[in-house]
């Protein structure tokens, strides 16, 4: 990457952060926001302590639980590991001056949800969590990414991050989304096509006007998934729809400095003429609703399509992993997708937890009932959310259909709190990933969107959106 | 952090491809306070069984494999989560190194930060080196040569010069940036001038 000539958004965001080149010859990148939740933390602020080293600059980072928590009661959380896990949380951002977002404070939530929603995000900026789904921020045109924890402690003492540039990858995406589908199949659609390693050592830009023409929560929900392409972020170039959502936010920049920091943002698109290492173009018109029928996100399919024979693969390697993904799921090749039967909904995580899914959700099963062999669940992605949908009679529409209204957190994404499946039980989630026990050991997850989710909790299978509003 | 510099043994041979993270550290597990302690969780849902009950037949849980320090993975190693519990679990279990064809970025960056050494071979490569290890065949990997060797294979691998030389030295990278404070401090001044939205207190 050079310093002249036409340069990327992520080239422009990485120029503007290089703090200087140690003699390793690594560079060190400064980190404008640190954002930090329990489950990754409490060893980085362990080894601050061995090392008696002070955090360097506790103002730019913001703490919240959001993976252990209850999302019934929470007042007390009943596994005693979890409760130490979030009360250390407490206790260390307390010692290093750090903001904290309590269980009982309704800014609490996800943590990638309430970066946005708190204008703690900002196009331009760099973010670093202790968290894969960091892509999520990628939307406002930040470079957003994921760290260990290890790298969480080097954050926490020096504000940089030793890191190399990624390589540039653009896929565009073209064309007015057909009716009934949206940004999760969007990205589903993107995964299934170059694969869950096919990011990997690239920052991917989405671009082109299918993507332009998305709200920054569908934004949200496209670099979201970045990393299950395999990409070290994703990247939306910021535009007024981006500038429009964050002006006024508790934590945006104020009147003093909104119009230089409007001019700065508005610098950071990609040159007309930059170079990528790898491009993509997809017509719209191409995509349908999507489902995973497997154990990767890359295991994708239309809602139309069957469940894929293991002997139509490619390679060897590959049809062993369908014929593995297969016998976990408890699917026979060729079956259709809407007639997979389930047993749990969830409607929720950093993918699809915010006000837009929700509303979504309840315009979808108002006056219906969902299907009687089905356990559904809502948990908001963050207590605002759960708040303006109570504001705008959303839970009242939601629990007259059946499903459980929860508080906020990661829940059954991940299923570190008590909101797991058990063995055997097939979900439609609007998640993120579908590995083998992700949802509980044994658990048979089906990614896909609100919309379909929502169809789907009604009729007790996998249904397409399309017929579920053409028939309902 | 413990240093790197060779490393012999059997290697265990795991021909599935695109195992996350999930897989090697389930989520029950990530509610600890500490690093260690994690090796007897490592690939917890192929180990045991529903009732805690080790799984004869998984290649971790038979002799010899249950004392490897060296796996060999199908592709795309270690995708999913960020979680430093994934290589805090392998190596408490005693790997040492992971050999496959891809990995994901994360999860390489992450065994850097713990004395984990992960190397890439190519597809042909690694199809011999899991023949070699389902045969037991010793392995010798040696980074100050980036070689390894397996009964009559000498394969070359590739690592960045930085992270070859941390991990033979072992070197504590946060003190190494600490001594470009002085760097640190001044871009964050000339920063407050230039992007002063950025440094407002809340």
């Amino acid at each position: 990457m050079s310093n002249q000539g036409p340069k990327t958004l992520f080239d422009k965001i990485w120029s503007e952060h290089l703090v200087g080149q140690r003699e390793d010859g690594t560079n060190l990148l400064y980190i404008d926001r640190h954002l930090v939740h329990e489950v990754t933390s409490p060893q980085a602020f362990e080894g601050l302590k061995l090392s008696n080293r002070p955090v360097h600059r506790p103002e730019a980072t913001i703490a919240v639980a959001d993976h252990n928590v209850p999302t019934i009661n929470r007042q007390n959380i009943e596994d005693p590991q979890s409760k130490i896990q979030v009360e250390t949380l407490a206790k260390n951002t307390k010692e290093h001056g750090i903001q904290y977002f309590d269980l009982m404070d309704q800014r609490q939530g996800i943590v990638h949800i309430i970066g946005p929603e708190q204008g703690i995000t900002q196009p331009g900026m760099t973010i670093v969590c202790g968290d894969s789904h960091t892509s999520t921020h990628g939307a406002f045109g930040a470079l957003a990414f994921g760290i260990g924890t290890s790298e969480v402690e080097h954050v926490l003492a020096t504000q940089t991050i030793v890191q190399n540039p990624a390589k540039n990858m653009r896929i565009s995406v073209n064309g007015k989304l057909p009716f009934g589908v949206n940004s999760k199949d969007l990205i589903l659609y993107i995964i299934g096509k170059i694969g869950t390693a096919g990011g990997t050592g690239h920052v991917i830009e989405y671009a082109g006007s299918s993507i332009m023409g998305l709200s920054m929560e569908g934004r949200m929900t496209i670099c979201n998934m970045s990393i299950e392409a395999g990409a070290r972020a994703g990247l939306i170039s910021p535009d007024q729809t981006t500038f429009n959502y964050i002006k006024g936010r508790p934590y945006a920049p104020g009147t003093e400095h909104w119009d230089q920091a409007v001019e700065y943002w508005s610098s950071l698109p990609s040159d007309n003429d930059a170079n990528y290492d790898h491009e993509i173009v997809i017509d719209s018109s191409e995509i349908d609703p999507m489902v995973t029928w497997g154990t990767s996100p890359e295991d994708v399919v239309s809602v139309k399509g069957t469940v894929p024979n293991p002997s139509s693969a490619k390679t060897e390697n590959k049809k062993k992993s369908i014929e593995r993904s297969l016998e976990y799921m408890g699917l026979k090749p060729g079956t259709k997708i809407t007639d997979i039967k389930l047993d749990k909904i969830f409607i929720g995580s950093c993918t699809n937890g915010r006000i837009e899914d929700l509303r979504k959700v309840a315009s979808i099963v108002k006056d219906k009932k969902i299907a009687s062999h089905v356990q559904a669940m809502i948990v908001p992605g963050s207590g605002l959310v759960k708040k303006q949908a109570e504001e705008e009679g959303i839970d009242i529409i939601l629990k007259d259909a059946g499903f459980e209204w929860r508080e906020a957190g990661c829940s059954m994404c991940l299923g570190m709190n008590p909101d797991q499946l058990k063995p055997g039980e097939r979900c439609a989630s609007t998640s993120n990933r579908n590995f083998e026990g992700r949802q509980g050991r044994g658990g048979r997850t089906h990614l896909m969107s609100p919309e379909l989710a929502a169809a789907s909790a009604i009729t007790g299978n996998i249904s397409d959106i399309r017929d579920f509003t053409q028939n309902g | 952090m413990d240093k790197f510099h060779s490393l012999k043994g059997i290697a265990a041979p795991l021909p599935i491809v695109n195992i996350d993270t999930d897989m090697i550290i389930p989520k029950q597990f990530l509610k600890t306070i500490k690093r260690t302690g994690l090796g007897v969780s490592l690939f917890y849902e192929m180990r045991y069984d529903n009732d805690g009950n080790l799984i004869k037949d998984f290649v971790l849980n038979t002799s010899p494999f249950d004392q490897s320090k060296i796996l060999v993975a199908g592709d795309n190693f270690g995708c999913g989560s960020s979680r430093e519990h994934a290589p805090w679990s392998l190596k408490d279990f005693g790997i040492r190194s992971v050999i496959s064809t891809s990995f994901a970025d994360i999860f390489y960056n992450n065994c850097f930060q713990n004395g984990i050494l992960p190397i890439v071979v190519s597809p042909e490569n690694l199809d011999q080196l899991m023949t070699a290890a389902k045969n037991q065949i010793e392995f010798t990997i040696d980074l100050p040569e980036q070689i390894i060797k397996a009964g009559n294979h000498s394969i070359n691998f590739e690592i960045e010069e930085f992270r070859k030389e941390r991990l033979l030295q072992g070197l504590d990278d946060i003190g190494i940036t600490l001594g470009y404070q002085d760097k640190i401090n001044a871009y964050e001044e000339d920063k407050k001038n230039k992007k002063p939205w950025l440094f407002k207190k809340n």
